[in-house]
């Protein structure tokens, strides 16, 4: 039996352990259909010309943990950020943590998916957003819907500012058979309010399993997101994000994607317009070595006037690895003062290491200004030359360069502490630590 | 203000094919449809040799496997390809020795087209082989040619008469089975141009080709091959223009460069057919197939200018093979009405220090769609390829679209691979700078049009470049700001 079928088949027996009369049950059927009708992507497929899943889908899952693996504070601190105060939801092996976390219901809700759907307060909101802005057309999106349950719930009503960002942790123990985990976040940002999230995925024993994560993200009117998402996982993983944000009016959401670890990494990363004035920010700096595969695949749909989008994505290619880059930006004829610009810098550091980039632009409105960049090359030998001939030796040299290329993304990083974080992930990634924050 | 943006888009629709003329000659036009027994039919009707006819057959069995591409951003009305004749050709077939033997139908023809044969003759020294649906009917300047060992000729007689040269590089470049429009041309071409310049031998003249597509319901499928031998040089013109018909025409022809050790060729189009009317009914489905191969220090140089066609789909290719091998592609192409075209070209650098440039324009106006889609490819073994890529649209109304759609693919650290695009439109501070010095607004975006296209204009040879800048001015007159 394939995956796909056990994937299909053990759907029975997960209807046996949640609500069937919620209504995104239905939700969930449907989107059952629509994976059955599509399977898994293939690289026949034009998003995923560059991506091939076959090495992952052809392996075996389970799709639930049986016993709860005994995972303390100890197992897990280092990954998390701790010097500061923080909301967290920690699940481990796809299993919600109440023990390693710190959720909250006062004034705003920071909790799990599985207990919104549960209680009743939660039913009015839930059916206005759940599911609302996912296309049919995405099956690794249909199926993450259609098996629906667990992930984050966080939603901040009209004009609160919560001073404190929500870490959102994925682990998984390895303590099971390879596991197939897909969490499932629903986020909700009223008018005037704002929140910043950390979202990372840890596997914390080198096993090959997938998270098929999806993220709903609606920014109200006026509000601000501030969402990074930290990929350095083990270099067995394999994790497809998918991500949907719809954006009103006057609303500004940023998303940062970290990528250094993982086997296989695909974010899907989309931007719906709803309403003028938006301003969207996309950034990403992609670190690899041996064999590993990263594919960030962007969309932002320009559908009102007078909104701006700004794109920046850089990798850094060592060893066998390989990058991809699609980003698409798609102005609807409506759309007239879009300002779009989308931009994608890469070094190649080894010859086995390969890029492969698109970026497209679709326009069907005159009055704008877009524009994209792309460029492959190699870091500048005369600058390496310069900082050699000041004493400085070429490994320290080369890190030093790769600070500079990577900064542009890095100094847009609100969070001190988590920057200072990401800069020392960077350093280590690089093996030479410079002695000095950016 | 007399000139109002309403004013301007009405002219534009209003604006007829210039061209649009039915030329009456009398044609010899096969039954319609496509079996063996037209590929044999073609074959034998041209006096082909036995291995002609069995690679038609090849690759007509090839095509009847094959199935249509959809991939493209491009909506159109799929051909009905048994409802097409695969050949046609004049019927009086003059034994030339002056152009006063041309059917004067013909020399009509070339006059509306202002590109009497005499007066190039005369003027700029171009020699010509005249295309008029699909057997050529006057060749000129062959002994200035001859003299320098250059073949020059229709590719029917090139199969006749240097079967060698032909059996040897047909096919290599454009494989049989590389597409569908390529597989179909294979099996039914009914003619085109054969080229083949010496060792060391630079072509002293430019080489051009009309091609014309005339008897209505043919399809056109010609075939190119031009081969520059080792240390040789040549410039190559093919230009294309289509009398005004109702039904589709469907375009598909194969063009194959094949540039030795340290030749250079220069290959330039000004494509001009039937683009539809301001409805967008009828006009030309341009699939056309083309391609070169770089082998060692050589260089091949794609310039377009798309002006016509209702719908353009091309990629002129460059495999650069060869170590430090050149390949440039130089593109215009504009849209109006319902025009489609998704166009734009593929680097392959394969070869060490291989360089390859890629400038595009697109205009889009009226209700067109401008798609540009290019791949530059750094295959692993092509140490310090270097690849520039610029693509700029120009949107003009807001009911037509510009999308790129650029595919790099880097294989190898060594490479350097820039590529930048952008989409804009004619600002009103520009025309307005403009109408303060006295240049009306229709004056002032053919003013603008053009320096917006004056990198690919330049790279046109000079015969060519009036042309094309005419063919600008025509096919944007009156596009708003």
């Amino acid at each position: 039996m394939s995956f796909q079928d056990k994937l299909l088949d053990s759907f029975i027996a997960f209807e046996q352990v949640i609500d069937l009369e919620n209504p995104i049950h239905t939700d969930r059927k449907n989107a059952l259909k629509r994976f059955e009708s599509r399977g898994f992507p293939t690289k026949k497929d034009e998003l995923w010309k560059y991506t091939s899943l076959k090495s992952i889908t052809q392996k075996d899952y389970s799709l639930s943990v049986k016993s709860n693996p005994n995972i303390g504070l100890k197992d897990i601190k280092k990954y998390s950020i701790n010097d500061i105060d923080s909301f967290k939801i920690v699940f481990v092996d796809g299993v919600f943590n109440p023990f390693l976390s710190n959720t909250t219901h006062d004034g705003k809700d920071i909790c799990v998916l599985s207990a919104a759907l549960t209680k009743s307060k939660y039913k009015k909101t839930i059916k206005k957003y759940f599911n609302k802005i996912v296309p049919d057309d995405q099956s690794l999106a249909s199926l993450n819907t259609s098996y629906t349950q667990e992930g984050a719930y966080i939603r901040i009503p009209k004009s609160v500012l919560p001073e404190d960002p929500v870490q959102i942790l994925h682990f998984s123990s390895g303590k099971n058979k390879p596991l197939w985990l897909q969490p499932r976040n629903l986020i909700i940002v009223e008018e005037n309010a704002r929140v910043e999230i950390i979202e990372r995925h840890q596997s914390l024993k080198a096993h090959d399993g997938v998270t098929n994560s999806l993220t709903e993200i609606y920014a109200e009117k006026n509000s601000f997101v501030d969402y990074y998402k930290i990929q350095n996982d083990l270099e067995t993983s394999n994790l497809i994000d998918n991500t949907f944000i719809d954006q009103q009016r006057d609303s500004n959401v940023r998303v940062h994607t970290f990528s250094f670890g993982g086997k296989l990494t695909r974010n899907n990363l989309n931007f719906y317009h709803k309403g003028e004035n938006i301003q969207s920010t996309l950034k990403g700096l992609t670190i690899l070595e041996s064999d590993q595969h990263v594919d960030h695949n962007t969309l932002v749909n320009h559908a009102q006037p007078n909104c701006e989008s700004h794109q920046d994505y850089k990798g850094i290619f060592s060893e066998r690895s390989v990058g991809v880059f699609n980003g698409k930006i798609l102005v609807d004829q409506i759309a007239q003062k879009t300002n779009a610009f989308q931009q994608n810098n890469n070094i190649l550091i080894d010859n086995k290491a390969k890029v492969n980039s698109k970026p497209q632009l679709e326009i069907f409105a005159d009055d704008v200004k877009c524009s994209h960049g792309c460029t492959i090359g190699q870091l500048d030998k005369e600058a390496l030359f310069y900082l050699k001939s000041r004493g400085i030796p070429e490994k320290e040299a080369i890190a030093l360069l790769t600070y500079g290329f990577a900064n542009s993304i890095l100094k847009s990083v609100n969070i001190p502490s988590l920057k200072k974080r990401i800069n020392s992930l960077i350093s280590k990634k690089l093996g030479v630590d410079l002695g000095f924050d950016l | 203000m007399a000139y109002t943006e309403e004013e301007l888009k009405k002219q534009l629709e209003t604006k007829e094919y210039e061209y649009g003329f039915y030329t009456d000659i009398d044609s010899e036009t096969f039954p319609v449809g496509l079996s063996e027994e037209i590929v044999v039919a073609i074959s034998k009707k041209k006096n082909e040799p036995k291995w002609m006819t069995e690679w038609r057959l090849d690759a007509f069995k090839i095509w009847k496997e094959m199935k249509k591409p959809s991939w493209s951003n491009l909506k159109y009305k799929e051909p009905d390809y048994q409802g097409i004749s695969y050949y046609s050709a004049p019927k009086k077939k003059p034994d030339l020795k002056s152009l006063d033997e041309v059917d004067p139908e013909l020399i009509k023809t070339f006059n509306k087209l202002g590109i009497s044969i005499d007066e190039q003759k005369r003027l700029s020294g171009v020699a010509m082989d005249v295309v008029v649906d699909s057997v050529s009917v006057a060749t000129s300047f062959k002994d200035t040619l001859e003299e320098k060992g250059i073949i020059f000729c229709s590719i029917s007689d090139a199969i006749k008469n240097h079967p060698k040269l032909v059996r040897k590089y047909i096919g290599t470049v454009i494989p049989k089975r590389d597409n569908y429009f390529a597989a179909l041309n294979s099996a039914v071409f009914s003619d085109g141009s054969f080229c083949y310049i010496p060792k060391g031998v630079k072509c002293p003249m430019e080489l051009s080709t009309y091609f014309r597509i005339n008897q209505a319901g043919t399809g056109q499928f010609e075939r190119t091959l031009l081969i520059a031998d080792e240390s040789s040089y040549v410039s190559y013109l093919e230009g294309c223009t289509a009398p005004s018909r109702d039904e589709n025409q469907l375009h598909a022809a194969v063009v194959e460069l094949i540039a030795l050790d340290d030749a250079e060729i220069k290959y330039s189009t000004v494509q001009n057919w039937f683009p539809g009317d301001k409805n967008g009914n009828g006009g030309v489905f341009n699939f056309v197939t083309k391609r070169g191969i770089c082998h060692d220090r050589s260089k091949i140089s794609w310039t377009q200018v798309e002006t016509g066609s209702a719908v353009t789909w091309k990629y002129p290719s460059c495999v650069l093979k060869g170590n430090d091998s050149i390949g440039e592609f130089y593109s215009i192409a504009v849209t109006n009405n319902f025009q489609q075209a998704d166009t734009g070209t593929k680097m392959i650098h394969i070869g060490k220090n291989t360089k390859s440039t890629i400038i595009s324009k697109g205009v889009s106006a009226g209700k067109s769609q401008n798609s540009y889609r290019g791949l530059v490819k750094i295959s692993p073994m092509a140490e310090n390829a270097r690849n520039f890529s610029q693509c700029d649209s120009l949107l003009m109304g807001n009911e037509c679209g510009a999308h790129t759609f650029p595919y790099i693919e880097a294989q190898n650290k060594s490479a350097q691979i820039e590529h930048e695009a952008s989409t804009s439109k004619i600002g009103e501070d520009q025309i307005f700078y403009c109408n303060q010095r006295g240049i009306d607004t229709e004056k002032a975006i053919a003013l603008i049009v053009n320096g917006f296209s004056k990198e690919v204009l330049n790279k046109l040879p000079m015969e060519f470049a009036v042309e094309a800048q005419k063919l600008l001015e025509i096919s944007l007159e009156g596009s708003v700001g």
